[in-house]
């Protein structure tokens, strides 16, 4: 359970982050909080020629209001975020699903712009920023660009991000809708077998694809969950379909 | 690579990999193996130690991450007596059998105590969640934690420290 060899590297700023990935290529991974790739790398599941130190990059830990939006950098750490009150009382769907993110320990590591990035499709908050209609922030030698959250998550694992390119901030438009939160894991922490992150009408699924799904609430719930050792697909269906009810009763919406 | 770290208030030196992450460091550099190693990947918590005050898990962060940070293992916490009365509780209450999840337990537990005077049972498992003990079935880990909680709130109050328990001052 040791990680194979790999060379480090640490960036100053976003824009020579960009540089690196440029220098080392497609073997070189990002490293911010690590808590999702070291452990891959333990595993021998990941394993990276380079990792690319971003996080001692300052300025990218920020949460605001900005306008009609609130920013979030995306080195912010997971228990920054649980416990802010920006956050809270502007967004407060993120609040109530990162208590279900990991375990303190874990939380007081990780940040948002990792997870997101790593596209975890058990992950909450890929689902929130599905159903918050989120805009990523992301940085490269050739310049910036947003990317929707609905464009981002393109498979398991995957993102829009090109090989060069580093997310640098989130920006989730305010105000927000009513929202409904709900996993279902067997232990405290764990994986969701099955969770639903809802803002208004935008209903986002996790663990039940590839990628988060998000339906509106008038739309049938039309899902081909996967079969592993958590659960059979039927079951997560039948789950999907419970928290699905959950949220509309709690959201007030007709069924 | 090189780095440079305070350890249990030591500054310490070292050349590491970078594949070698902090709890082989602790253990293996610098010969402290009350920071055990469970799973390795970050489940388990018995490698729990504290970087600049906050809860880590050694596994998941690399040597070279901590460079210039402050780390606090069980070692440490226990030289310092900070959380002598935790560990008599632990004692007391029988909370461990094999002791291999206890070093990550106590500094769980204490992480929580600092931050919340008076955490209630369902409060202490859900801090606790991220560590495995698979001996004691975790009653009396909360028992102790909730008794040191109560200990603590006595103490305050008696010797009047202020903003422990406010309702008393």
């Amino acid at each position: 359970m040791k990680a194979p060899a790999f060379d480090y590297v640490r960036a100053d700023s976003a824009t020579d982050a960009c540089a690196l990935l440029g220098q080392y290529g497609p073997d070189a991974r990002l490293l911010a909080g690590g808590q999702s790739l070291l452990p891959a790398m333990n595993l021998r599941l990941a394993s990276p020629s380079v990792l690319i130190d971003i996080g001692r990059i300052t300025g990218l830990d920020g949460i605001e209001v900005r306008g009609n939006a609130l920013h979030i950098g995306a080195l912010v750490r997971h228990e920054t975020l649980l416990r802010s009150a920006t956050v809270a009382s502007h967004v407060p769907l993120l609040t109530e699903a990162m208590r279900h993110v990991a375990h303190p320990a874990i939380r007081a590591r990780g940040t948002i712009g990792g997870n997101l990035a790593h596209a975890d499709p058990a992950s909450e908050l890929p689902a929130c920023m599905l159903a918050l209609n989120a805009a990523f922030h992301a940085t490269s030698a050739t310049g910036a660009r947003t990317i929707a959250a609905g464009d981002f998550f393109t498979g398991l694992f995957q993102t829009a991000l090109e090989p060069d390119e580093i997310l640098t901030a989130i920006h989730i438009p305010l105000p927000v809708p009513n929202f409904f939160f709900q996993e279902i894991a067997r232990r405290s922490g764990d994986y969701a077998i099955v969770g639903l992150a809802a803002s208004g009408e935008r209903l986002a699924f996790f663990s039940v694809s590839d990628r988060p799904v998000l339906f509106h609430a008038s739309a049938p719930l039309d899902l081909n969950p996967q079969t592993d050792l958590q659960a059979t697909a039927a079951m997560r269906l039948h789950l999907a379909g419970v928290l699905r009810q959950r949220a509309m009763t709690a959201l007030g919406l007709q069924p | 690579m090189n780095i440079s770290l305070t350890v249990n208030g030591e500054i310490i030196g070292a050349e590491v990999e970078p594949r070698l992450h902090l709890g082989d460091f602790l253990r293996e550099h610098l010969s402290l193996t009350g920071t055990h190693l469970g799973c390795e990947h970050g489940v388990c918590g018995a490698c729990t130690v504290r970087i600049d005050g906050a809860l880590a898990r050694a596994c998941l962060v690399l040597a070279v991450q901590a460079d210039g940070c402050v780390v606090e293992t069980i070692e440490g916490l226990s030289d310092s007596g900070e959380i002598a009365d935790l560990q008599q509780a632990f004692h007391d209450r029988n909370a461990l059998q094999c002791g291999y999840c206890t070093p990550g337990m106590l500094i769980a537990a204490q992480d929580l105590l600092v931050r919340d005077a008076a955490p209630d049972r369902e409060t202490v498992r859900e801090h606790l969640s991220g560590n495995y003990c698979r001996c004691t079935g975790y009653h009396a880990i909360v028992d102790a934690i909730v008794t040191t909680a109560e200990a603590r709130r006595h103490n305050a109050a008696v010797s009047g420290n202020p903003g422990i328990e406010p309702g008393h001052h």
